[in-house]
């Protein structure tokens, strides 16, 4: 039985507690594009995604997600532990010493959901799309999803990748950009305009969607029209409109909590506006 | 000493090719990565036997390194091929965080390495790949001499699990090792025993190595020469067991003087038992235009030299004679 969409909001708020919690626990960390992705990921690992929380690094017959814009690993953690790939009592130690939970996402620490590092951007479109083919080779149908940042974008490599997979037809790739018009030094169409997004894909053979991304109907609904539309052609690009810091009054579509983490106070006035639902970590 | 012939020259980039296409035989995980360098990686034969684990992936290094690295996701086993540049410089974020850091079996393979490369000039001569890809964790660092170490260590990359740098060339060299040799990635090999240098020589400078040690023999010399093809791990035991014999070592190498081979002998030396030691390696520059062999002589990458590095060290050896 899938959760329905009011479940999966509950998961969402959850996870949206954790998040501030962590950051503020390391005073580090990346909560404003977290808080906006966390109806993508919910919606991912637990009503999108075929995949199975014991981990294993080849993914044989299951869905594959790779986070792109590493810094926004709360969210990811915290998703992680919640579909149960690790226990949700880890999620205390992110960013400290020793920890599996490092600052950005990786392999080394053998955590069990990851399956490559990212942090330096605009290299996992073609982590994906190597992940896709070897799928298109093994015979297996199941998918990729990827997730990057709108600012990522301004990376050449994302654009070699671009150009690549409607070449080769990499048909069972469903990649997000998350669309916030938010990086650390302003606002995207400051710092280096992004343009036409929609045509930009659209011109490099790409199959594009939009959603609201703050959404959790839109967001379930367009990442099955996704699913429904692989095995076409045409990898597919899904633009997702959200706001940078979504749930949190004060964090709310500015760019200046992309980084920064909250004090004790703010802590509290986050969390009054985030119900407990699944229990704190 | 060993007498060392050949017959023929082969480029060591065709010994890759030769290489890749039997372990694409011997393993169906194997797959190839281009981008645009077919002819010169020797990847035809591969790609005609095998077309649908071949990706051609345009001229874009960054993304057929990032590509590799998620094919291995699946259990693929991808060998990238460009120059060595290319493979290295242009794309070394791209190997530090989705290969090397995430400790993906890609076998990235590099040709046209070092001045050999020859006239198109120091814009694709890279003389630093050996120190950059060194210095990533567990990633494992070969340069090969001649077309069957070349052959040999393909095969052998393919059944290593892990990162691995493999150095090859352009120009067609002496083929003087055993076409039927088994590569170990890691282990020295004894060229020829010696009593009076070390002679530690990697990739084309070993039949440089072995013609310095026929003429260093004539004036009654006994050079010790050693390959090191593997880079990283690094056969210190190889190194220490031979200078206890010997008291110094010229290192010898088509790559910067620094972050090379010698660099690495020096390290060991140093922490283990301090010794004389010449460097035989570009001085710290750029290359620039003209055929392989004016640039080895004008660069001092030739036999005279590592002649002359091996008189110069045997006189700063304690207690040395001075004799020579």
């Amino acid at each position: 039985m899938k959760p329905t969409i009011q479940e999966l909001e509950k998961t969402a708020s959850q996870i949206r507690r954790d998040i501030v919690r962590m950051v503020h626990a390391c005073q580090s960390g990346h909560p404003g594009g977290s808080l906006g992705c966390t109806e993508y990921f919910t919606a991912l690992y637990f009503s999108v995604m075929n995949h199975d929380p014991k981990f294993n690094m080849d993914a044989v017959g299951e869905d594959i997600f790779f986070l792109s814009n590493g810094h926004i690993s709360p969210v990811f953690y915290s998703t992680l532990a919640h579909a149960g790939y690790f226990d949700k009592a880890e999620l205390a130690t992110f960013r400290k010493l020793n920890t599996r939970l490092q600052g950005h996402p990786t392999t080394h620490e053998h955590l069990p959901g990851v399956r490559i590092a990212s942090g330096s951007l605009g290299q996992g479109l073609s982590v994906a799309i190597g992940a896709a083919l070897t799928k298109k080779l093994n015979g297996d149908k199941s998918l990729v999803f990827t997730l990057h940042g709108d600012g990522e974008l301004q990376e050449g490599q994302i654009w070699e990748a671009a150009m690549f997979a409607p070449h080769n037809k990499v048909d069972n790739l469903i990649s997000t950009i998350d669309v916030n018009g938010q990086q650390i030094d302003g606002p995207t169409n400051l710092v280096l305009s992004l343009g036409d997004l929609h045509a930009k894909w659209e011109a490099f053979g790409w199959d594009v969607l939009e959603m609201k991304g703050n959404d959790m109907a839109d967001v379930v609904k367009t990442l099955q029209l996704a699913k429904s539309r692989t095995g076409q052609g045409k990898p597919i690009m899904i633009l997702m409109h959200t706001e940078m810091g979504y749930g949190v009054d004060f964090m709310v579509g500015s760019h200046k909590w992309h980084g920064v983490a909250p004090n004790d106070e703010q802590l509290q006035l986050a969390l009054g506006q985030l119900e407990e639902t699944l229990g704190d970590y | 000493m060993k007498k060392y012939t050949y017959t023929e020259k082969k480029d060591t980039r065709s010994g890759f090719g030769a290489g890749l296409l039997e372990a694409g035989r011997k393993n169906d995980q194997v797959v190839a990565l281009c981008a645009d360098l077919i002819g010169s990686l020797k990847m035809n034969d591969f790609i005609k036997e095998f077309p649908g684990r071949f990706v051609q992936v345009g001229i874009a290094e960054a993304n057929m390194m990032g590509i590799a690295a998620g094919m291995t996701i699946g259990g693929k086993i991808p060998f990238t091929g460009t120059f060595a540049n290319f493979s290295t410089g242009r794309v070394y974020d791209q190997i530090r965080q989705s290969i090397a850091y995430s400790n993906k079996n890609v076998k990235i393979c590099a040709s046209h390495a070092g001045l050999t490369l020859g006239e198109d000039g120091a814009t694709h001569q890279i003389l630093e790949d050996i120190g950059l890809m060194k210095m990533l964790p567990g990633m494992t660092v070969i340069n090969t001499c001649d077309y069957n170490q070349t052959k040999a260590a393909t095969l052998a990359i393919a059944e290593y699990e892990g990162p691995v740098y493999l150095r090859f060339g352009r120009p067609v060299v002496p083929i003087f090792t055993d076409p039927d040799q088994k590569f170990e990635i890691g282990k020295a090999w004894m060229v020829n025993e010696g009593a009076d240098v070390s002679i530690f020589a990697t990739g084309h400078l070993v039949w440089q190595a072995i013609l310095a040690g026929e003429i260093l023999a004539e004036e009654g010399i006994d050079a010790e020469i050693i390959n090191i093809h593997t880079i990283k791990p690094l056969d210190a035991e190889a190194v220490l067991k031979s200078i206890a014999k010997t008291g110094c070592v010229v290192t010898a190498e088509e790559h910067n003087r620094l972050g090379g081979l010698g660099d690495s002998i020096a390290q060991v030396l140093a922490t283990h038992n301090p010794t004389p030691q010449e460097y035989v390696a570009v001085n710290d520059s750029f290359g620039e235009s003209g055929t392989p062999e004016q640039l080895m002589t004008k660069y001092g990458l030739d036999a005279e030299h590592i002649v002359l590095a091996a008189k110069k060290v045997m006189k700063r050896k304690q207690n040395a004679v001075i004799s020579i």
